[in-house]
């Protein structure tokens, strides 16, 4: 390993409200889940922070559970706990599909769901399926709770709205109505990063989420409002075109992000059964 | 800080965030883990945590106190999985084969080929083109349940 771990301190609460008031004390002290990207940054010179708050053990948080009709998962539900969990089968296979591909089984059974939106990359798996599903972010402090729609819990390239006394403990997902789809296109089919990556909802209130081509993860209204109107899906294709700002990075291309994007939005809406539903 | 591999207790003085990785190579001198990309993409230090795979490069020593750590060294040198790579000629440099066995020991009794397919989806390497690896994960299930009518592991 490249980084020395000797500067790093790790402080580990054994109740969410020990957590809490350790970020209260602490606004240097960085949450971690799973860890999986942690050391990847220590190595890349790019860590963040050198003192780290462990929720590993907070089991309170793991839960997945429905209430009334409001699906809530704990922020440290694991990728094998979602592809387990018969609910989230049943109201969310979209994420089920997306918890699939995230690296292998070794990572699927470290990496946590709250992790990947606290991480906010812009090809994160999960985003464009929490952003397709409306969810909500649910974000605990010393001082009680806030819920903020995922849509607005990104405000910039790995920015969020949550602040260092906050926690991510859970998201709320609401009946989802319509066939869900995810597809994540990348260099290979396991252990890749995506070039881009789509989830949406196919029903008379399209939804449309992208990753992988823009600063954050995206919700097409305007391409939505398109389909919702009964326009063709060429038209459609030419509004998400207007609607979407890839760039050119290590991964890929904007012109074949463009490309596939449009590509992903005709399957989804035209073929008889869209993968990842 | 204590921590349980292979069924043998340890009680060592490490940094909370050593990784597990490190602390199973460096202080329990259990060598057979590898570390190849250091970054949770290839598998090769792949380790079991309370029967699950993981990446021992991406674990801070102090999240698996009280969990059952098992490494390769924990399979003895006659399991049926690490005769049927020798076999099948699973192995070639080796690097990768300590995390393949790991990962094939927690796909359960008999996978088929697609369970291990997306089980060993993890586990990279660079030789043998996974045929030989997926002929041995297969054969050594056969061999189990043929030799001792018991299930794996």
């Amino acid at each position: 390993m490249r980084g020395s771990v000797s500067r790093l301190t790790l402080v580990r609460p054994r109740t969410l409200s020990e957590a809490l008031k350790s970020l209260r004390d602490d606004p240097e002290l960085v949450p971690i889940a799973g860890a999986t990207d942690l050391y990847v940054a220590l190595n890349f010179g790019t860590l963040t922070g050198s003192r780290y708050l462990d929720l590993w053990p907070l089991r309170s948080l793991r839960r997945i559970h429905e209430t009334e009709d409001v699906l809530s998962i704990g922020a440290l539900a694991t990728y094998t706990a979602l592809i387990k969990a018969r609910m989230v089968r049943e109201r969310l296979p979209m994420l089920v599909a997306a918890a699939r591909e995230v690296g292998g089984v070794q990572i699927q059974n470290r990496g946590t769901l709250g992790g990947n939106v606290a991480n906010a990359s812009p090809a994160a798996d999960t985003l464009p399926v929490l952003a397709a599903a409306d969810a909500t972010v649910v974000l605990a402090s010393h001082a009680g709770e806030r819920r903020v729609p995922i849509t607005q819990f990104y405000t910039g390239y790995r920015k969020t709205v949550r602040t260092s006394e906050e926690l991510i403990i859970a998201l709320e997902i609401g009946p989802v109505e319509g066939a869900q789809y995810f597809r994540k296109v990348g260099t290979r089919a396991a252990q890749a990063i995506a070039k881009v990556v789509m989830a949406a909802v196919r029903g008379e209130a399209p939804r449309i989420a992208l990753g992988s081509v823009a600063p954050t993860v995206v919700r097409l209204p305007r391409t939505e409002t398109s389909l919702a109107q009964g326009g063709s899906i060429d038209d459609a294709v030419q509004v998400l075109q207007s609607e979407i700002n890839p760039i050119d990075d290590v991964r890929s291309t904007a012109e074949y992000r463009r490309r596939v994007a449009a590509n992903l939005l005709r399957e989804c809406f035209t073929s008889a059964a869209p993968p990842g539903g | 800080m204590r921590l349980t591999v292979n069924g043998v207790e340890w009680d060592l003085a490490v940094h909370p965030m050593k990784r597990l990785l490190d602390v199973l190579r460096e202080d329990c001198s259990l060598t057979g883990t590898k570390e190849g990309c250091g970054e949770g993409e290839c598998g090769a230090c792949t380790v079991l945590v309370d029967d699950a795979p993981v990446c021992a490069c991406l674990i801070p020593v102090a999240q698996v106190i009280g969990a059952n750590v098992r490494t390769i060294e924990g399979l003895g040198d006659d399991h049926p999985l690490q005769r049927a790579f020798m076999d099948e000629v699973g192995a070639q440099c080796g690097i990768c084969t300590p995390g393949m066995i790991m990962a094939a020991l927690a796909l359960g009794p008999r996978p088929s080929l697609a369970r291990i397919k997306v089980g060993l989806a993890g586990n990279l390497c660079r030789c043998t083109g996974y045929e030989a690896i997926y002929r041995a994960v297969r054969r050594a299930a056969d061999a189990t349940s043929v030799e001792t009518g018991a299930v794996r592991p």
